[in-house]
């Protein structure tokens, strides 16, 4: 529900860190988005074109780096794979669940074309 | 082609402002808790039969936030604690900036106690910030039992669980045995409690865990 607000934080992101100058040569924004952040990138990347139709960044790509929902299990130590929202170890059925990785909504990189 | 590098939380910005709240609300000595539920689950009832319980105890403080009108800030007055509206025009959530900003309506030297209720809904909160010291969620029992499948990230990010509206049990199909249960699946450090704010059963209950968090509040 809120890809467009995280796509104006990207934006601000973005703007922040490009260039005077070189904006319209963004040529993509790496961003990695975890299975477990509430972000759909599809949505996400229908609002990112939204808001820069008719500024300099026009044609910008995001680059999604799509990240699983992983989580290390408290009672028998295994590292696994979970399904969404499935906090139970597909080895031991416990539901004490560490999360290590899924949350993530992070802008890694911008590509730059020369 | 170049690259620039950033590894940034796309959130960062929110994170930052959240980390400002908490360190202010630290500083009062102020328990601030960030109340989430879908619409209509009676997030404003149980914060009524809250204050009700509470009288003059605590001093206690109230943001609402609402996509539109003051009708819940109204409500809240009437229990002569200052309450602070947030209209959001549309906005799905509250952010940290926002409630920066509706602090500086209030004095935090004479609160014991903030409570954020957020707009209603259980996807976008789940992911805001705001410098609270927990979530806490609230479903009602005519939501049925499988809410907390449907909507996992907002149970496994808050610390406490009020099932409201067990009044109603009697009159409809919701398994009270499985929605504790699923609840804990997702999220089994949740802390439980089932109230009606009708009968006012749980209130008490509710109060008290409330008032063990705050400890001793100072002289305010």
């Amino acid at each position: 529900m809120h890809e467009l607000s995280v796509a104006e934080n990207i934006l601000e992101i973005v703007r922040q860190n490009v260039p005077q100058g070189e904006e319209q040569n963004v040529k993509s924004i790496k961003l990695r988005i975890g299975a477990f952040s509430g972000i759909v990138p599809d949505s996400l990347e229908f609002c990112f074109s939204a808001i820069t139709e008719g500024t300099l960044l026009k044609g910008a790509l995001l680059d999604i780096e799509h990240i699983p929902l992983t989580g290390l299990c408290n009672t028998c130590a295994t590292t696994d794979r979970l399904e969404y929202g499935i906090f139970v170890c597909p080895s031991c059925g416990s539901g004490d669940i560490k999360l290590l990785s899924g949350t993530e909504l992070q802008v890694v990189e911008i590509e730059i074309s020369d | 082609m170049s690259v620039i590098t950033i590894e940034r939380k796309v959130l960062a910005k929110n994170d930052e402002i959240a980390a400002e709240n908490r360190t202010l609300f630290e500083r009062h000595g102020i328990l601030v808790f960030n109340l989430v539920s879908s619409p209509g689950s009676g997030k404003t009832s149980i914060l009524e039969r809250t204050l009700e319980h509470l009288g003059t105890e605590l001093k206690v403080a109230v943001i609402e936030g609402d996509v539109q009108t003051d009708l819940d800030a109204q409500r809240i007055a009437r229990y002569n604690v200052p309450a602070v509206q947030i209209v959001t025009r549309g906005g799905c959530h509250l952010d940290a900036s926002l409630i920066r900003d509706a602090l500086q309506k209030l004095d935090l030297s004479k609160i014991d106690l903030l409570i954020i209720e957020n707009v209603g809904n259980l996807v976008c909160p789940a992911n805001y910030d705001l410098g609270e010291a927990f979530k806490i969620v609230v479903v009602s029992t005519t939501e049925g039992e499988d809410k907390p499948l449907k909507y996992p990230g907002m149970f496994r990010s808050a610390s406490v669980l009020i099932i409201n509206k067990t009044d109603l049990l009697p009159y409809i199909n919701c398994d009270l045995a499985k929605l504790r249960e699923n609840a804990h699946s997702i999220n089994p450090a949740l802390e439980l409690f089932e109230t009606s704010c009708t009968t006012k059963s749980g209130i008490p209950e509710w109060c008290l865990w409330l008032k063990k968090k705050i400890g001793k509040p100072g002289n305010k």
